[in-house]
Order: C-alpha cells, then structure tokens, then sequence
C-alpha cells in the first residue's frame, strides 16, 4: 500500500507550470529527493503534498485515501514537514520551540505529559542541541535553527517526512549525520522520506529513489540507480555534468 | 508549568495590593483597619460609603478595563505576530470610538454605543489588516505606518463630531476620549466579556503559541489556521470594543504588559494570557490611583499616565525591534 500517491497532479503558479500530470507512488521504506534548478517548484510541490497549499489539480492520495478528507490535525500525524524559512517573532526556549511537535497529538486543554517532554529532549540530543535547551530560538545561528526544526519534525514523528533543503546551513558533520539519521528511518522503519536537495551527491548517497523535474512541468521519477545519469542531470539543471566512479560510488560535477 | 504557579501567585497579590492602595489613597485617606471594617461589616460609616460608592467602582472600571486591554493587545500580537501591535497604537481604539461617538452624539442607546464600538473596533482592524498585508507577511514598518494614519483619519472623524456636537455633553466626550474613568457607572457586562474572553483565549493558547511561528507551520502542525485567525479578529475587537466603551482611548497597556511578561516568562499563551490579564489590571488601576492623586484635588484622565509610561517604552521596543530586523 502507497503512504502517499498523487494522480495527474497538475500544479500552477502564476501561469508556471510546477509539473503537469505528475502520477508518483511514494512507498513506504523510500527515500526520495527531489532535484531540480532554483524556482522550478521543489517547494511548491512538497507543500502541495503536504496540502499547505490547496490549489491544484488532479489528485493526491494519503493511504490511499484522498488527502483532502483528511482533518488538518490527523495529516499533522501522518505528514511532517520542515519548512525553509521559520519565523520567531517572540521569544521562545529551544525545548519549548521542539515541543510544539507534540501539538497533533494534545487536545485543546492538555499539557505536555512527561513522555512528550522526554520525546522532545531525545530529538534534541541527537541534533546535538540539548544543552542549548533553554536557549531562546531567535538567538541561535542559521545551523542551529535548522538543527532545532529537524528535531522538532523528530518530535512530531510522522510517518511520512517532507524535508525542504534539510542540509542548508549545516556544517558537514551534521548534513551527513542527519540525512543518514532521516534516510535510515525510512529504511528500517518502513517511513516514508521525500526530501528537496541541491546537492547531486548527497542525493546520491542517501536517495533510494529520485524525482527530477525538468522545467515547465516535466519531470522524471524512478529508482536512484535508473534516474542518475550524465543525460539526465544536464536536461535537469542546463548544465553538462561529469560522472566519476570511485571505488564503491560515482560522484557527480559540473563539467 | 513549573513557572506558572510563582508567577500568576504574585500578580494575584499585585492585583489585591493594587485594590487596598485604590481603596486606601485619595482626598481622604484610609487605613487598612478602615478599609476591612467598611468591606466585610455591615456597619455604615463614612470609610464605607467612600469605598463602595466612589473608590470601588472605579477601581472595578479601571482593573477590568485594563485586563481586558492587555488581553486584546496580545492577541492582536499573535494575529499580526509582531510585538508592536496594540488597540491603540493600530488605530482600533479610535475606530471604536468614533462609531461609539457618533451613536453618543445621534442620542442613541447604549445598545447602539456598545454595538458601534465593536463595529468600529473591528472595522479597523480589517482595514489594518488588509492594507499592511504583502506577500503573505506583515512588515512591521508598514503595518505601523498603516496604524498610525487610519488612528489619523480617524482622529479627524473625531474633531469632526466633537466640533458639530452641542456644548452640554462635549466636556464629557472630550474627556471619555482622552481616557477617563471618573464619573461612569460600572457595567457587568465588561467583566462577563473579560471572563468569557479570556476563558476562550486559554482553551486556544496551545494554538496561538503555534499560530505565531508563522501560518504553514501552523498548519503543518495541524491547526485549522483560517477559522482560528477569524475567532482572533473577533475575539480582540470585542474586547477592545468593551475596554473603550467603559473608559475611551486608553493607550499602551496592550503592548506594555505582553511584552513585559515575555521577558519574564517566555511566550506560552497558556501561562501569558492569564498573566497579561492580571498585570493589565493591576497596571491600569495604578495608573489610575495615580491619575486622580498625583495633582489632587485635580484629576488627569488615566490615558494620560499610560501614554507617559508607554511612550517611551514603545519608541524603546521599537529602536530595539529594527536593530534586529531592518525596515524592508
């Protein structure tokens, strides 16, 4: 059984075609990236499948079930997504800030259980940010931030995680250290991962599976293995791109 | 959570404090032995009859006229999720008080006067809104710049009525305008708006800390985003509706106090809303013993001493806030 699906999915913003007829099986135990040059809509697509954005055709199916009879709350519990831009215009501790996580879960009246707070405390040890706990988000570093929203996703423990650039502005160590930590639940916790990268490499390291999308609302979709090749890549990004194998993967440059 | 008992345990006491000090200070002043004879015996003395017919009701006016004050400016900061916003600085309060006005000029019934309160109130704030939105955010410098001339044009329709109104009720108009809280009688039905409001505001709170992190993320964590920001448009001019009918224009509370309170407490509506409410109050009712002691036997309307105390702090959070977050 899929997690997610889409049909025909035709996407459109002020007249720029995101994809046309974008028909894709997400399983569960995937991990995907979406690669494609700036503006083409990578965005825009993860916050179509996550319904942030409702305006588009065709159909989108969570479970088999269409996405839009769902309640907001219940998609809250099966979809995370991490968004690229957070806002904080008030002060708010780091703990406080990855506990919001929890939210699908609580009703109107109920507080953060101990469980919930210990959930948010994990996530935080393993982005490396716990003794930061107490610190107020608004005072933290690009990386840091970004660290305390994956681990707020970790927190909100989906089955399905929508990541937009998730290694922007991480130090190498944590790029690797978290995609291996986000592709490996997809893995062995049969989850379902679909991540936006600019990075070819990093696609190729971690993605079981790709979705290029190719301008004005082309795309090819399959396995990581069918997908990257030299032809692609350059239709994908206009640019010749290079394929070098080493001993045990191929690493991708421009040429 | 473990902050929230020490905290609204102090305001509670801060509030009694500012009750005895309402009671206690003015032409004649009273003893603490006094006021607790004159509150809980039956017995008529002169203690008794300053309290309960002048001191109290005032008090009463000034505490839930600020709390509801406070309450609505934090809301509206979690709507426009900016620090900034407050009834009175976005031009809500003289929305509502020009259509209050108008129905006090035409005669009409109080029924009238609160109704256009609330329809002025609200009228402002979908004005506000919707011309200081861009690209799916509010930029502080716009939505002040949109506040502070819709409060202009506003304050014009107010001269305009004030000008072509008979002499007998004007001095009583000018007076309400400037936030005065002598010689009104007290109504219920403010303190059953507060209640209610801030009963409403705490089953959401969870939802405001969420909503003020920025629309999608709400709505990726689940919260039905549209309606919740509707109930908050409503909810915040009827409570700036209540707070002007009871006591005009009285500015600054609703930025003072949330802001305060953040620096103290963090921003966990669950613990902020009933503490903006118990420090608004407390605030305005001693601005309001000051109001009526500081030059005595004279009287300043209390709007006056809350723009002393807020002007300053506003132009403070505001140098502050575009230190860090340039004028786009």
């Amino acid at each position: 059984m899929s997690l997610l699906s889409t049909k025909n999915l035709s996407i459109e913003i002020a007249d720029k075609q995101i994809c046309n007829s974008l028909t894709i099986e997400f399983m569960p135990g995937q991990c995907w990236g979406i690669l494609g040059r700036n503006g083409v809509g990578k965005t825009t697509l993860l916050h179509t499948l996550s319904l942030l954005k409702k305006d588009y055709n065709g159909d989108i199916f969570l479970k088999e079930k269409n996405i839009q009879s769902y309640k907001r709350a219940s998609i809250a519990r099966l979809i995370g997504i991490q968004l690229q831009h957070n806002e904080d215009p008030f002060p708010s501790s780091v703990l406080d800030t990855v506990l919001t996580g929890r939210h699908p879960y609580l009703s109107n009246w109920q507080w953060e259980s101990e469980a919930d707070i210990e959930k948010a405390q994990a996530a935080l040890e393993t982005v490396e940010m716990k003794e930061l706990s107490q610190r107020l988000v608004n005072h933290l570093s690009g990386g840091e931030r970004q660290r305390v929203s994956l681990a707020t996703l970790m927190t909100q423990n989906p089955e399905i995680f929508l990541l937009d650039e998730p290694n922007s502005h991480l130090d190498m160590n944590y790029q690797i250290g978290l995609l291996k930590y986000f592709s490996s639940y997809a893995y062995s916790d049969q989850r379902l991962v679909i991540m936006t990268l600019h990075d070819i490499n990093l696609a190729a390291r971690f993605c079981s599976h790709l979705l290029l999308l190719t301008g004005e609302g082309g795309y090819l979709a399959g396995s990581a293995e069918e997908i990257l090749t030299t032809d692609n890549l350059q239709q994908t990004f206009s640019h010749p791109v290079e394929a070098i194998k080493s001993a045990d993967r191929t690493i991708y440059l421009p040429a | 959570m473990q902050k929230a008992f020490p905290l609204l345990a102090t305001l509670i006491l801060i509030s009694a404090l500012s009750f005895i000090s309402a009671f206690s200070v003015g032409s004649i002043s009273l003893s603490f032995e006094q006021i607790g004879t004159a509150l809980f015996s039956d017995n008529k003395s002169m203690a008794q009859t300053i309290i309960w017919e002048l001191r109290a009701p005032r008090a009463y006016i000034a505490y839930v006229t600020g709390a509801l004050l406070a309450l609505a400016g934090l809301l509206m900061q979690v709507l426009l999720r900016n620090p900034l916003a407050d009834p009175y600085i976005l031009g809500i309060s003289s929305g509502s008080s020009v259509l209050a006005l108008s129905a006090m000029a035409a005669g009409l019934s109080s029924f009238w006067i609160t109704g256009g309160a609330f329809a002025g109130a609200l009228l402002s704030v979908v004005l506000v809104f919707s011309l200081s939105h861009s690209n799916g955010s509010w930029q502080p410098s716009r939505l002040l710049l949109t506040g502070v001339v819709i409060a202009a044009g506003w304050g014009a329709m107010i001269n305009f009525i004030l000008s072509t109104s008979p002499d007998k009720p004007l001095r009583g108009m000018l007076f309400w305008l400037m936030g005065d809280i002598n010689n009104i009688t007290p109504e219920l039905s403010s303190f059953i708006a507060l209640i209610a409001g801030t009963i409403i505001s705490i089953a959401i709170a969870r939802q405001l800390n969420i909503l003020s992190r920025g629309d999608l993320q709400a709505i990726a964590l689940g919260v039905a985003v549209k309606p919740l920001r509707i109930s908050l448009f409503l909810l915040a001019s009827a409570l700036t509706a209540f707070a002007v009918i009871q006591a005009g224009s009285v500015g600054f509370i609703g930025l003072v106090i949330p802001h305060m309170l953040r620096l103290i407490c963090g921003s966990d509506h669950r613990l902020l809303i009933p503490a903006s409410v118990l420090a608004g109050g407390s605030l305005l009712l001693i601005s309001d013993t000051l109001a009526r002691t500081i030059i005595a036997p004279q009287q300043l309307p209390v709007g006056v001493i809350t723009a002393f105390i807020g002007v300053p702090f506003f132009l403070y959070l505001l140098n502050k806030n575009f230190d860090r977050q340039p004028i786009k």
